[in-house]
């Protein structure tokens, strides 16, 4: 009898122990690898400057929790090709002990490594891409959408313009996948909102002229022109239609704008604009602790991107020690369960659908003579609270979400 | 009134910007053309030394307050100075050998200089303000025409048909075309063949440097402004005929043109609406419009 009890003791014993080694970290130390576009169109807004958002995420973690485990970083530069960003992670997950791959701006590239993390059982963290694409029809259960997605900037911005007694819409629309998404997310938000879209035009992506139509733009009559594109194609736009008097008689709306399109074309050309972030340096104390010491490695203030990407890195790494495992099924649901709270987003959630869901900012381009000190780009005109600003899991198109 | 379908007012503005861009494409076809009829060089570096043209008025005002007039004439020497630099240390030894050798080694240039300006620069790029006197603007009836943009197309025309008459209708003109027909028997003359062709390829580029000056108050100055037009260039200067001087302006300012037009019938069609006149060309007069049958 005291031998088999002895026995099963033994087992038990084992089997706590087997467990125990299971629930470790790989090697003992945590891999981040950031993939980004280093040298393309989204170099400023995502690039170098959420490598240096990482580091400083992985040493206040080391500083303030103190972990038994290592945390490295590794990164790498997709050039906004899939192909290369999914073979990049491959080798990362499989020859370099990477835990979760993040950043990946360019919705194809993240579109692809999500698929590929998932197989290998792996987390990605997502700050730059936009598509709602990511959270529906491709949604999985290891992938967070941290930052942005083009629903919530469309209804930012779409819904506060309509609202103001912008009715009128024209869109000019980049000609690709993520142009058209965004021109019908922003459509259906107008028309929501008792506007009416009185036409569009789309344009080749790149493109550098865009007066041709800018002038089809003004034809139309219509209040606001809607720009559903992004970076340079943004900014060419909205200098060339101050240049052709198309503003301030007819406004602009920049569905997709970020603080480094802004402080490219300067407050001269921008002025005025609505836009909608996740994200603004000059928000509270805290914003401006955070950024000024982001400033000091980058000489640039973060964009949201930027900004999004040390929030999530540093919300994986607790989940890490806090499930005291770097398994991804574990440390997602550590994730999920576990609020978000710190100068990014207060309250955030991570949903069933893997979209991370915090308050979203409208805001106003500041006229020349309103900005007081470098970098004081931005009136905040409305808190959109965090269940209003993202697609609401009712219209969910993803298969993980219950209804 | 409506011209198939199009409202006129809008049919006329569409011209008129036609025009404005075929001016910059006539200017840099202009360049591209010179530098390939005298060197037989594929100049594959054009669009980044139009960018840099942009990016040396920009800094040039911005760090040292140099004002857009005196940039419009201190950019292009500068850019043209580094052209002679190229052509002194590189160039120069590719000539005996396979055109590719040359499109290769001024291709890699060109990624050089973009990354250059781009880890400086970084990729939004910069704004640079319409100068004073040519701010504003004027209304035809149709259409608002800014001021600037009717100056580019004037400054565009009277270079690029000031370089024609210098290189067809002066004794300068003719010793370059000459030293390219013959250089031994021009060297024979007395001429100094190597220096004339220095100074065509400087010249080249100060071209593309000139057209960036032209272009930084309409367009954003960022590091990858020239690799987008670049190869609308080349179709144009493979329409025009390689290194016909008169053909690749008339074809630069007439693709500005049908682009223009394309850009209101069909929108999406504008971008590839140059090539397919390329291919269509090259099929019917492989030589180029006005190029002469090899």
């Amino acid at each position: 009898m005291h031998k088999k009890l002895l026995t099963a003791a033994c087992a038990a014993a084992l089997a706590l122990v087997a467990g125990a080694a299971q629930a470790q970290i790989s090697g003992n130390v945590v891999k981040v690898g950031v993939l980004t576009d280093m040298s393309g169109t989204y170099s400023d807004l995502a690039g170098q400057g959420t490598v240096v958002a990482t580091q400083m995420a992985i040493d206040d973690f080391v500083a303030q929790e103190k972990p038994a485990f290592k945390v490295e970083m590794i990164s790498a530069d997709h050039q906004n090709k899939a192909d290369i960003a999914s073979n990049k992670a491959r080798e990362w997950f499989e020859r370099e002990g990477v835990d979760v791959a993040t950043e990946l701006v360019t919705t194809s590239t993240a579109l692809a490594v999500m698929k590929v993390a998932k197989e290998m059982n792996r987390v990605t963290l997502m700050s730059g891409p936009g598509s709602t694409a990511i959270t529906n029809e491709q949604c999985n259960d290891l992938t967070v959408h941290y930052t942005y997605d083009t629903y919530a900037m469309a209804n930012g911005t779409a819904r506060a313009v309509t609202k103001q007694g912008g009715k009128t819409w024209f869109f000019l629309t980049a000609d690709y996948a993520f142009g058209h998404s965004l021109e019908k997310d922003s459509s259906a938000v107008v028309t929501a909102s008792g506007g009416k879209v009185v036409g569009s035009v789309r344009h080749p992506f790149p493109a550098s002229d865009f007066s041709s139509f800018l002038l089809q733009a003004q034809a139309s009559g219509a209040q606001i022109i809607g720009l559903a594109n992004a970076g340079a194609d943004t900014t060419n736009a909205i200098k060339q239609a101050a240049e052709f008097g198309i503003t301030p008689k007819q406004q602009l709306a920049g569905l997709l704008m970020f603080i480094s399109d802004v402080h490219s074309l300067g407050l001269k050309n921008a002025q005025s604009m609505y836009l909608t972030t996740g994200f603004y340096w000059d928000l509270n104390d805290e914003t401006r602790a955070w950024s000024k010491r982001f400033f000091d490695k980058q000489k640039r203030m973060p964009t949201m991107v930027q900004a999004g990407q040390y929030s999530s890195v540093l919300h994986y790494l607790k989940a890490v020690k806090a499930a005291g495992t770097d398994e991804a099924q574990k440390v997602m649901a550590q994730m999920k369960k576990t609020p978000v709270n710190d100068f990014f987003a207060k309250n955030g959630q991570i949903r069933d659908d893997g979209r991370m869901v915090h308050d979203m900012y409208l805001v106003q381009v500041k006229k020349p003579e309103e900005s007081k000190y470098p970098w004081d780009y931005y009136h905040v005109r409305q808190t959109i609270p965090a269940a209003e600003a993202f697609q609401p899991l009712s219209e969910s198109r993803c298969p993980l979400v219950k209804k | 009134m409506e011209i198939f379908g199009v409202p006129s007012a809008l049919f006329g503005s569409q011209l008129l910007i036609g025009l404005i861009n075929g001016s910059f494409y006539a200017i840099l076809s202009l360049g591209l053309a010179i530098i390939f009829g005298l060197l037989n060089i594929i100049n594959f570096a054009h669009g980044a030394q139009y960018m840099m043209g942009a990016f040396v008025a920009w800094i040039a005002l911005t760090k040292f307050g140099v004002n857009y007039w005196v940039a419009l004439l201190l950019s292009p020497l500068l850019v043209g100075a580094l052209g002679v630099l190229l052509e002194r240390t590189m160039l120069r030894k590719l000539y005996k050998l396979d055109h590719l050798y040359g499109l290769l080694l001024t291709f890699g240039l060109a990624l050089i200089f973009e990354g250059i300006f781009r880890d400086q620069y970084g990729i939004s790029g910069q704004s640079y303000e319409v100068p004073e006197l040519l701010q504003g603007g004027v209304n035809l009836g149709f259409m608002f025409m800014p001021i600037y943009r009717g100056w580019v197309v004037v400054a565009a025309l009277a270079v690029c048909f000031g370089t024609w008459f210098m290189i067809e209708k002066t004794k300068l003109g003719a010793y370059l075309r000459a030293g390219t027909e013959n250089p031994q028997i021009v060297q024979a003359l007395g001429i100094n063949v190597p220096l004339l062709i220095t100074f065509t390829y400087g010249y080249g580029v100060a071209l593309a440097a000139f057209a960036g000056v032209l272009a930084a108050p309409v367009y954003q100055v960022n590091p990858q402004m020239g690799s987008n037009l670049i190869i609308v260039v080349f179709a144009v200067v493979v329409i025009g005929g390689m290194g016909s001087i008169m053909g690749s302006i008339l074809t630069g300012l007439g693709l500005g043109l049908i682009e223009g037009l394309t850009r209101v019938f069909y929108p999406p069609a504008s971008a590839v609406v140059v090539f397919f006149i390329m291919v269509i060309v090259l099929l019917v007069r492989p030589a180029g419009l006005f190029g002469k049958a090899a």
